[in-house]
């Protein structure tokens, strides 16, 4: 259970080894955070990113967790559930960014991506959703992305991913409505992180901490969106709306 | 969604509204999530809550209420509130032997709390004067339970919580009375060092006794604060008044939902300012009513919604006789953040009762309200609860809304026993609240 203050006891990352996760983790932990677990496909990658992790008195665990693997899902929460009691916070974080290029000469990589971004988190976000519904509390923050906002023909694979994932995670928070549990969609920027290493920046780059601590903030007021940073969000109501050949004539990547 | 007195931490459980007759159904259908009964939703914390589970309020019968004039004795419903039983009792020349700070507490509430008052330092808390009460079991079976049938069980309900079953009816000693009033001594105190010992000196002279203090003077003020001690005056001290047993508090005003956040550093200082200085100095022998002595803010409907959306806390500790130490560093510590809001209350505390969870004991009790959303407030209760803890204190579980498992197996070192009680009393786990998920009460 989370006390007055919304500190959270307990704090799942699906993506444990993603830097959002493990920010966002590390920016909510507490004097009353228990258990922070790091859910992800990588054990060891993820014991190394557990032990580095700053959370206080809280003990960090990790999990297995296969985003495509979607049948093991349900279980997986249960399992969670039953060995670290109710799920305070559950951060939805990982994700593939890939290579356009490869994608277009691979269509079958790109359908193994999409189906690790959308298919896998429509799966365990519906199985987590089930679990807070039960508990009456709760709150699932899902990374979505400015990237499915208005798709770019630079990477728009893993965009029309994004955007899928974002339609579902609004969708499934507008049916926890009145059930005690929510979620919170948030749509960073470029993010300076190791997904995108080795990538030039975009304008108006974010770093996981900010996001993190923008994530917090959104928590603590009960926000269902937010924009990191939240300038984007003006930025992408005009950019929704450019007509086709002016954006395809866009000088962004 | 259901939240405590102080509006933070709200969870969804289902509300089941049941009279005697429905309530072991009721609770003999709940979930996997468990039963809780919730009275007057008066605790700060999450108390009577009961996330993804069921909670169930009990109706108060119109009847509820027998007074026995020839032992005292008076036998209520458990859902009765303090406002019902004090309409019922003041006219006919008696008084609950306990009262908190609000009369808008059931009496079931007040059980499960092991509710104190200003007299504790010499009647003890409320459970010192219950004589009977008749329980709903986890396994659906009603027991009339006494101190001497079952002791273990006795002193597990009593400040438990409301996870060893339902009461349903208790009986209980009240006090005589001679006149609805109360004779009351003010004293203007300039330091904190000052109050402790006025405090420490005097108390003993009077039934009730409690100190507010303004926790946003600092420096040579630190601590000044206004003393009232009194008792429940006798026909020969209200001659003149008109009807000497006339009780009928009534509302004064409501706080209308939804207002923003009043609470801030200029508004509280202007009216701890405003609070000091209107104190007389020295004033013996007043006349008060029972609701401007014991129950002053009951007149405001509503009162929690002056901290806006985020709520706030009750921080209320205790801290045994020879840690002033101690005492006096939280004060000083809350007087530095300035967060504080409005008058703290400080008060001597008697002996404890057996009550494993029973928060009461000998030494020095604070409560301070702190507003939910201001900063740097995590750190600051974290360094208030290493400081009480240290002092071997602890904290009051109907106002907690933000410590630790490990802060309460540290203040209540008999937990594992009252865990061994209630185990044996709902081995299946029916009753649960999200206080003892969050504080791991239940083993």
């Amino acid at each position: 259970m989370r006390n007055a203050l919304d500190e959270p006891q307990t704090i799942v990352v699906l993506g444990g080894t993603s830097d959002i996760g493990l920010a966002i983790a590390a920016a909510l932990s507490g004097p009353a955070t228990r258990h922070v677990v790091l859910a992800c496909r990588d054990v060891d990658t993820g014991t190394a990113a557990a032990a580095a992790l700053d959370i206080g008195p809280a003990e960090a665990s990790v999990v297995a967790f296969e985003a495509t693997d979607t049948a093991s899902h349900a279980g997986l929460v249960d399992d969670l559930a039953e060995r670290f009691g109710d799920l305070d916070v559950v951060v939805l974080a990982f994700g593939v960014l890939g290579s356009q290029a490869t994608f277009e000469a691979d269509p079958a990589a790109a359908a193994a991506a999409v189906t690790a971004n959308y298919s896998g988190a429509v799966s365990v976000g519906l199985a987590v959703a089930n679990r807070l519904r039960t508990q009456g509390h709760g709150r699932l923050v899902v990374l979505s992305s400015v990237a499915g906002e208005r798709v770019r023909k630079a990477n728009f694979v893993y965009g029309s991913s994004k955007a899928g994932l974002d339609a579902f995670a609004q969708g499934l928070g507008d049916s926890l409505a009145g059930s005690g549990a929510s979620v919170l969609v948030v749509r960073p920027g470029w993010v300076a992180s190791s997904m995108t290493a080795g990538l030039d920046p975009a304008p108006m780059a974010t770093t996981p901490e900010a996001v993190a601590a923008a994530v917090v903030k959104a928590l603590r007021a009960g926000r269902r969106t937010i924009w990191v940073p939240g300038t984007l969000r003006l930025v992408f109501a005009v950019f929704r709306h450019l007509p086709g050949p002016v954006w395809r004539r866009m000088p962004i990547r | 969604m259901l939240t405590g007195w102080g509006r933070t931490a709200p969870s969804r459980a289902d509300v089941v509204d049941v009279d005697d007759a429905s309530l072991a159904e009721a609770v003999a259908s709940a979930g996997a999530r468990g039963a809780l009964v919730r009275g007057l939703g008066r605790s700060y914390g999450d108390a009577a809550q009961n996330a993804g589970g069921t909670v169930v309020r009990l109706a108060s019968p119109t009847r509820g209420i027998q007074l026995d004039t020839s032992t005292g004795l008076v036998t209520a419903h458990a859902a009765v509130s303090f406002d019902e039983l004090l309409r019922h009792l003041v006219p006919r020349g008696y008084f609950v032997p306990v009262t908190p700070g609000t009369r808008f507490v059931t009496l079931g509430g007040a059980i499960a709390s092991d509710v104190h008052g200003k007299n504790h330092h010499v009647d003890g808390s409320f459970g010192n004067h219950l004589r009977s009460m008749s329980m709903l079991m986890a396994d659906g079976a009603t027991v009339e339970l006494t101190e001497e049938s079952d002791p273990e069980l006795w002193w597990a309900t009593i400040g438990g919580m409301g996870l060893t079953g339902v009461v349903v009816e208790a009986t209980f000693a009240a006090l005589r009375i001679e006149t609805s009033r109360c004779v009351v001594d003010t004293t203007r105190i300039d330091d904190l060092d000052a109050l402790l010992a006025t405090m420490a000196e005097g108390d003993e002279q009077y039934r009730y006794s409690v100190a507010w203090v303004d926790l946003l003077a600092t420096g040579k003020h630190l601590g000044r604060s206004v003393l009232t001690r009194g008792d429940h005056a006798s026909v020969v001290q209200v001659t003149g008044h008109r009807d000497p047993t006339a009780y009928g508090p009534r509302m004064l005003a409501a706080v209308p939902p939804g207002v923003p956040n009043l609470i801030n550093r200029a508004s509280v200082k202007a009216f701890n300012e405003m609070w000091f200085r209107k104190a007389p100095r020295r004033l013996v022998g007043e006349i008060q009513s029972i609701t401007r002595f014991f129950h002053p803010l009951d007149g405001i409907a509503a009162w929690n919604r002056v901290y806006g959306r985020h709520g706030f806390l009750q921080y209320q500790f205790v801290v045994p006789f020879g840690a002033e130490a101690a005492l006096c560093g939280v004060i000083e510590r809350v007087a530095r953040s300035g967060d504080a809001s409005f008058v703290a209350v400080l008060k001597r505390f008697g002996p404890g009762n057996p009550g494993p969870l029973s928060f009461p004991m000998a030494g020095w009790t604070l409560t301070v309200d702190l507003p939910a959303g201001a900063r740097g407030l995590s750190e600051l209760l974290r360094d208030l609860d290493d400081r009480v803890l240290d002092a071997g204190g602890r904290h009051y579980l109907a106002k907690d809304s933000h410590t630790t498992a490990d802060s309460i197996r540290r203040g209540y070192p008999r937990l594992s026993e009252w865990q061994e009680a209630r185990h044996k009393a709902d081995p299946g786990r029916l009753w649960i609240s999200d206080i003892a998920r969050r504080l791991e009460l239940i083993g």
